[in-house]
Order: C-alpha cells, then structure tokens, then sequence
C-alpha cells in the first residue's frame, strides 16, 4: 500500500474500490432476466421472460445503467411533466427546497435569538418547541394541505404560480427545517461571553449597535451549524413533501416510477438525491467556514 | 469632595443560606490626577470592586459617587481594561477602537474620528499592526489595544483590572513602564487593581490593601512619595521602597493569617468500601463496584465459634 501513499492515490483509488465492492455485492442480490422459448399447448413457440435471483426484481447495476442513461445523458431534457431529465428534476425540487428554506431561516433567527436572550420567552416556548421538533414532515403535511386549501399565490414577474399543494410543501419543508436553526442561534446567544456584553455595556451602545456588532457576530458560528443542519433536513423533507403532493421534482419522480413498477428509476432517484443531498453540506460547510470567528 | 468616592459599600452575591459577602463596608476617595493601586490576593473581590466603579453592577449598601454624581449604570466616562482584553474578535484593532469613538464622539466627522483612532493606535506603538484582528496579536499587544480602547474614548478615570495579570514576566515589566507613561502624560485619574506589590509601587501614588475575601475591606492606605519617574533598579535598591513594600507584604501576610484562623472545616473521612479483591475471574454480571458505608443496609458478619 505504500505505493498508493506516495502518490496521494488512496483518495481516489480505495474510494472506487468501496464502491466496486457495494456494486458486485449488489449484482449478486439482483436479479435478472431469462428468456426460454416454449412451445404452448397450440405448438406455437412463444418467448417467456422470468426474472431469477435472490431479490428478483432488483434491477442489476447495469439494468440500471440502461434504463437510467436516457435521464442522466439528457439531464435537462423535458419529455413532459413527470418526464424529465434529472437535472431539470433536481433543479424543479431545489427551488422549492430553498423557498422552504429561506422562509424557515426568516422565521427561525429572530426566534432564536429571543430564546437566547429572554429567560422568560425561554421558558414559555422551550417546552413547545421540544414538542414539535420531532414530528415528522409526513405529518405536517396534511396540515400544510387544510391550512392553504383554498390559498393562491400568484407573482407573474417570478413565475410563481402556486396552489395549495405547492404552499402546503414549502410551508412542510419551513416548518420541519427550521428548529435545528432555532435551537442552535438561541445556543449561540445564550454562549456569548459576558465580556462581550459588558464591553457593549461600558460603551453604551444602542440595542441596534450592540445586536449588529456583539450579538451577531458573536453566534454567527453557531448560527452556520444550525444553517447546514436546517439544510439537510430542508432537503429530506422535499422527497417527502413531493411525493406526497405529487409534483414534478426529484421524490415526485421517484413516486410515479415506483407506481410504474421501474424500479431502475427508484435507484437512481435515491442516488440523485443522495449526492446532492451531499453536495449541499460541503457547500453550507464552506460557507461555514469563511464565517468562522474565533 | 472627592473626585471618585465610595462609601460604606457591600457587595455580596446569592440568598439566604448560600449567600456569599464579598465586599464590606468599603471606603475610597480618590482624588483627581491621583494614581491609586488596590493591591489583594486572587479572588478577595478585587474585580467586584472595579464592576461597583464601572457600573457593571450596583452595592446592596452604601454609595458610589464620581464627580458628585452618583453612578446608576455602565457609561463611557468610566474607561475599563478588562484583565482579559475583552476585545472583539471579529473587528480588527482599527474596527475595535473606533467602535468605541464613534461611540462617544459621535457628533465629530469620520475624518476627525479616523485621526484620533490613528493617534491612539500610535501611542501604544500598535501603527504596524492597526488592521490585524486580535487572534494574530499577542497578549501584550492585545492588551495594549484594550489600554487604547480604554484611552480613546477620553474617559474621566481609568479603572485597569489587573491589565497585566495575563502576560509574561518580560511583557508585563515592559508595559508597565509604558502604563505608567501613558497615564502620566494623559494626566488621568487612574485605579489599578493589581496583585503585584511591586507593579503598584512602581506606578501608584497611593496603595491601598485589600484584605482577603468574603467580606473583603480596604486597608490604610501607603501613600508613596517619591518622584513620578521610577523604574525597577529604584525600586529594588532604595531602601525607602523595600521598607515600603515588606510593610505592604506584612499587612497582606498579616490579614492571610487571620483569614486562616478563621476558616476552620470540618474534615469527613471519604465514605468508600473497601473493594472486596477476593474475588477472581471474569464477572459478567454483579461485578464488585465501589460501595459507600452509608448505602450499606444489612451487613453479614461471620462469628467464629
């Protein structure tokens, strides 16, 4: 293995090795087709496919391979609603994730920041926060679904044209994403050294001032780790909220393929979703690391 | 009337039973221009007594007057360096002091404001390093930010909470000259809480003691007569100063000898089993685990015939 250290090819090199193994150890569980030619009572010759193996209907890496190429080769492609490339797929679902998202920050900062900065606010709402915190986004959903029944929202300028389901998701993914933000700012807040607030103190800066050049800055690190945090679970939500609205993106995809018994798509959904799912972190995480103060 | 003035002062903090007094019956006048040193052991309320003058918090009893006027609340005419330099990271050494000038000078022109932060930066020899943020200075350079911070905002007293306590023994010698420097040629009013007798002799017009917490008191006070410019040989060889300085020892020593008459605690033997070791093996479960007599509620004893 030294050979492999002296060039700096482990990364690379025991990475693709991993997946080389999860890839036979998958062909080895998925099934595949067999095709016999029979003769029928009749005398006709007929051809019977059957499909054999531990999990028969598992389509093997290279069916899906096969069946996936057309949406990865065409990413953008549009063949029609729930037909799409899967870029075009994941940029439909993104949009609406960073809607979600963005509404759960707007709400969740000042939140925040009034836990960590009033005992008394602490002690109303801690109690109920720590209620909703774990219900799951399949449960908000519905909710979403009665609140903005008969809601429209519609902005020409930005394209946005939307109906009760649509509202129902972005308002699913803000509310499921939003406590981690929430939790870790009134952290932040609660973690500032005295020395910070005595200096604001002793100068007399303004409530605005000492918000903006102390308070701020000073949970600005925790604050990112309840962004990236908030993002991820942004991004878990939307496969739940698609899915069950039905709305072309990634999870409403994956759905309708799961529907139409083409497991191959399944596969490369749960993939799709998988990398951009870590793609955002290492993003969040280098924004995280410009906003490091020490 | 004096210039800063303390009477009859008591701090203490918690209720009840759990209540702690750290400052009794407290008395100061400090007169204008006047260099006092408060010099205590660690933890006797020395940082208590600086937050009474600054506002930071207020005494259960008695008052704090500057100038005439009591003192109700934390305020810019009262310049505090913090022992720990309490600068903001995020804001480089410009970015620090001038969120402290725009501060109080408020009514002044950025340009105006920009040229009293350069000469500030300048008097503490910081010009090189004006645009850096405190995590890349060292100690002493951070602290003498905070000694500029504290300056610029031309403040009525200085209050220096053991400004030097943090540093090494060569850094401190080196900005105690320039404290004293500064100080001198700003013509402040200044109180240095120190717990180096030697500091406050080279610096203070006047030493106070502060005996040994809780319930910590000011001593007399010694006053130090000797020419303004001092510098360590002065110190160590003038037989003035060494007289000085065993007789402000002695009275620290003397006040520590009486703390520890007084604190005397009742000694508990630790409450733990002895482990049985005569046991052997592997134990899964019910292993030997350490015991407290007290948790003990029956007992076998063997009685040999």
């Amino acid at each position: 293995m030294d050979w492999l250290k002296r060039f700096k090819l482990d990364y690379l090199v025991l990475p693709l090795v991993g997946i080389g193994l999860v890839l036979i150890g998958w062909s080895f569980i998925a099934g595949k087709s067999i095709t016999t030619q029979v003769k029928d009572d009749w005398g006709d010759t007929t051809t019977i496919t059957k499909r054999v193996g531990i999990s028969a209907d598992l389509p093997s890496p290279a069916e899906t391979w096969k069946a996936s190429a057309p949406y990865i080769l065409q990413p953008f492609a549009k063949r029609g609603e729930l037909d799409q490339g899967i870029l075009a797929f994941t940029w439909l679902s993104l949009k609406l994730v960073v809607q979600g998202y963005a509404i759960a920050l707007i709400l969740a900062v000042p939140l925040g920041f009034c836990l960590g900065l009033s005992p008394t606010f602490s002690k109303m709402f801690d109690p109920l926060i720590q209620v909703l915190r774990p219900v799951s986004p399949l449960a908000w959903l519905p909710l979403g679904m009665v609140l903005f029944l008969s809601a429209k929202v519609s902005v020409p300028p930005l394209g946005i044209n939307y109906g009760a389901s649509d509202l129902a998701a972005v308002f699913t993914i803000a509310v499921c994403s939003m406590w981690p933000t929430v939790l870790n700012t009134a952290m932040g807040v609660r973690a500032i050294p005295q020395d910070y607030i005595n200096v604001a103190k002793v100068l007399k800066l303004s409530r605005w001032k000492t918000l903006t050049k102390v308070l701020i800055p000073s949970a600005l690190p925790y604050m990112f780790t309840g962004f990236r945090l908030s993002l991820g679970i942004a991004w878990l939500v939307i496969v739940a909220a698609e899915m069950l609205t039905g709305k072309p993106g990634i999870g409403g995809f994956l759905w309708q393929q799961y529907n139409a018994l083409s497991y191959a798509h399944i596969i490369l959904c749960i993939l799709t979703i998988g990398v951009v799912g870590f793609v955002l972190d290492r993003l969040m995480s280098v924004v995280e690391s410009r906003f490091r103060t020490a | 009337m004096a210039f800063l003035e303390i009477k009859g002062a008591d701090k203490g903090f918690g209720v009840g039973k759990a209540r702690s007094e750290v400052l009794r019956d407290i008395q100061l006048e400090i007169a204008e221009g006047e260099f006092v040193a408060i010099v205590g052991y660690s933890g006797s309320g020395k940082t208590t007594l600086i937050n009474l003058i600054a506002g930071l918090s207020r005494p259960d009893t008695g008052t704090v007057t500057l100038n005439g006027a009591p003192i109700t609340g934390p305020g810019p005419d009262r310049g505090i360096v913090f022992q720990n330099y309490s600068l903001l990271p995020w804001l480089t050494v410009t970015e620090n002091i001038a969120l402290a000038v725009d501060q109080v000078f408020s009514t002044w022109t950025p340009a105006e404001r920009a040229a009293h932060i350069a000469k500030f930066i300048a008097m503490v020899n910081l010009t090189p390093a004006r645009d850096k943020k405190p995590g890349e200075l060292s100690g002493g350079m951070r602290q003498r930010v905070s000694v500029a911070r504290a300056l610029a905002m031309d403040p009525k007293i200085l209050l220096l909470d053991e400004p030097l306590g943090a540093l090494d023994a060569l850094t401190r010698a080196t900005l105690q000259q320039e404290i004293g420097q500064i100080s001198r040629q700003a013509g402040k009013t200044v109180l240095l809480i120190t717990n180096d007798v030697d500091e406050a002799l080279l610096l203070a017009d006047r030493i106070i003691p502060l005996t040994p917490g809780p319930g910590a008191t000011l001593g007399e006070s010694f006053v130090v007569d000797k020419p303004i410019e001092r510098n360590r040989h002065l110190i160590n060889h003038d037989p003035d100063f060494k007289r000085l300085r065993a007789r402000i020892i002695q009275f620290l020593l003397d006040c520590g000898e009486q703390r520890k008459l007084v604190v005397n605690k009742k000694l508990t033997l630790p409450d733990l089993e002895p482990e049985d070791l005569t046991r052997r093996g592997p134990v899964l479960f019910n292993k030997p685990r350490p015991r407290r007599k007290n948790t003990t509620r029956r007992e076998d004893v063997e009685i040999a015939a």
